[in-house]
């Protein structure tokens, strides 16, 4: 038991499908029973494991399934197939208290924009029963080591820029205390000072809170820098699954030169990293 | 204390909403006297064909007044955090439907009471309005009765947007509309084709009418209107759990269709 519990984690098997309505193509007549459904494997068949306090990154390009394998863990999408468990709890029949132990970051800001930090980060600690005190406390001292100045809490947040808006984002997820954390993107637009920042914080909260951190990104060097293990993961599957320097190791003894994260990917799905966009 | 933690966690959603209201100020005084003027103009129907009928028509304006922001309040919520951006972070929370969506509605109660209360003195400041026969606590107890219906058709009305994210605000919107066509917001339904007033039995906006204005212009008591606010407690008790029902199952076919949130 205490084996399992060691696995904060565990995905089995998970696959998700959409249905897209296809586009209406002029001139061409539309089947007067309705529009044809096109089939999209966002996730194919996806196993693994992340262990309590471990950063596990989950690195592909745009379209390739991440957002959609973050949003199945966050109890947000039914996986069609396969089941995944926090804890030990299944996410789909334990919602409630899987929801108590996570929270997720995504890449948009999803904030009402015409509300302060303050007033959304007084929402969220309401929804997740932190005391308002308590979550006034806290929410200052992250931002403040997030380097987001005090001043800023009581504006609208469309007033923030978007690194601003992120580093709130991070805060409001912090302050619930989860024990696994899904950043989703969580540097992606932001400028390099804001990146660093965030980057340095989710290192920081790794060593000072027993936090479990999943990580995706399409930057290559954001996997390296601060995962312990990561996956590359392609048109819904993931095509390798190792710590960044296995990956590299093994290429290069393969190659007989040193080589980079970026000539994994490729030599993996045989694309370039840049042209899948 | 499981209890008490969805009790507090409704107040996030009041709280958040006022600080919403005070955010959008501008737009919220807009609409206000938006409101204003529609009773108004409606009052000055009635002063034209005949002093009693002005507050048959103000009871009409307000009501429906009342009736609409409690349906739009509740019935919107899952367009407006959809455009917001905000709702896989509500949805995800660690708390119940029912404390998410009863947190909607106590706003929309409150929120509903003091716009229409602005609204009254308005109007009672322009048609000296006799209130001498009104009976107003039997007025009150059937607002209070069928606040129950409409936040049932609420909940309804905000499960369209989760199964069609493009046309269920805009059925939101129909609904609304038929409702205010059949219930005899500022006629008797009588006057309606046949076929009509076979709606105007299902819409419990009917029987608020009905016995709202028993109660201020014919001054019937409680004991009277009885077997009315039972009739529409009875409707409310049915609606809710119903309207909760759905919603469940709304939610549930968003979540495996992906429908909760598109792009990201
Ligand atoms: N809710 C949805 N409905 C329909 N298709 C979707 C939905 N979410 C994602 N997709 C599709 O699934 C694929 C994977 O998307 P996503 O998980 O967002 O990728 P990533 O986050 O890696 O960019 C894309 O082709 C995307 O268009
Ligand atoms: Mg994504």
């Amino acid at each position: 038991m205490a084996a399992v519990l060691e696995d904060a984690l565990v995905c089995t098997g998970v696959s998700k499908q959409f249905y897209e309505e296809e586009e209406r193509v002029p001139g061409v007549k539309r089947r007067w029973f309705g529009r044809r459904k096109r089939p999209i494997h966002a996730v194919k068949d996806v196993t693994f494991q992340v262990k309590r306090g471990e950063i596990f990154a989950i690195l592909g390009p745009n379209g390739s399934g991440k957002s959609t394998l973050i949003r199945i863990i966050s109890t947000l999408l039914f996986p069609d197939r396969g089941s995944v468990h926090i804890f030990g709890m299944d996410v789909m029949k334990k919602r409630l208290y899987v929801r108590r132990m996570i929270n997720r970051v995504s890449v948009e800001a999803a904030f009402f924009k015409k509300l302060s930090s303050y007033e959304n980060l007084m929402y969220a600690a309401r929804l997740y029963d932190v005391k308002p005190e308590e979550a006034r406390v806290r929410s200052r001292e992250i931002l403040e080591r997030l380097g987001f100045s005090p001043k800023k809490i009581y504006i609208p947040m469309e007033n923030l820029s978007r690194g601003m808006q992120q580093k709130v984002a991070v805060a409001r997820a912090l302050l619930t205390s989860p024990v696994l954390l899904l950043l989703d993107e969580p540097t992606t637009g932001l400028d390099p000072k804001s990146k660093r920042d965030v980057q340095k914080f989710i290192l920081e909260v790794q060593e000072s809170h027993d936090t479990t951190v999943i990580l995706t990104t399409h930057d290559m060097d954001e996997a390296e820098k601060l995962c312990q293990r990561m996956a590359i993961i392609e048109d819904g599957s993931f095509v390798a699954l190792d710590t960044p320097q296995n990956l590299k190791a093994q290429l290069t003894r393969k190659n007989g030169h040193a080589v980079t994260l970026e000539d994994v990917f490729l030599e993996l799905t045989g694309k370039g990293w840049e042209e899948e966009g | 204390m499981e209890l008490g933690r969805e009790l507090r966690a409704t107040y996030a959603f009041v709280e958040r909403n006022f600080n919403l209201v005070r955010r959008y100020l501008n737009w919220e005084i807009v609409f206000l006297f938006y409101s204003i003027i529609n009773a108004l103009t409606i009052g000055f129907i009635g002063v034209t064909t005949g002093p009693d009928e002005v507050l048959f028509l103000t009871v009409g304006a307000l009501l429906w007044g009342f009736l609409s922001v409690l349906f739009h309040e509740v019935g919107e919520s899952v367009s407006w955090e959809r455009w917001e951006g905000t709702i896989e972070y509500t949805f995800m929370a660690p708390i119940r439907r029912l404390t998410h969506l009863g947190g909607m509605c106590i706003f929309a109660i409150i929120y509903g009471t003091i716009r229409t209360t602005v609204v009254l003195a308005v109007v009672a400041f322009f048609f000296d309005i006799s209130l001498k026969e009104a009976n107003l606590f039997s007025g009150l107890l059937v607002l209070v009765c069928s606040s129950l219906a409409f936040i049932g058709l609420g909940l309804m009305a905000a499960v369209l947007p989760l199964l069609s994210p493009e046309r269920g605000s805009q059925a939101t919107h129909i609904l609304q509309g038929v409702i205010l066509l059949v219930s005899g917001v500022y006629y008797e339904v009588e006057v309606l084709p046949g076929w009509l007033q076979n709606l105007s039995v299902i819409s419990p906006a009917t029987y608020t009418l009905k016995a709202a204005r028993a109660a201020l212009l014919e001054g019937q008591s409680i004991a009277a209107l009885g077997p009315e606010m039972l009739r529409l407690v009875v409707i409310g008790l049915v609606l809710i759990p119903l309207g909760l029902f759905i919603f469940n199952l709304g939610e549930n076919y968003a979540m495996r269709s992906g429908k909760l949130k598109r792009s990201g």
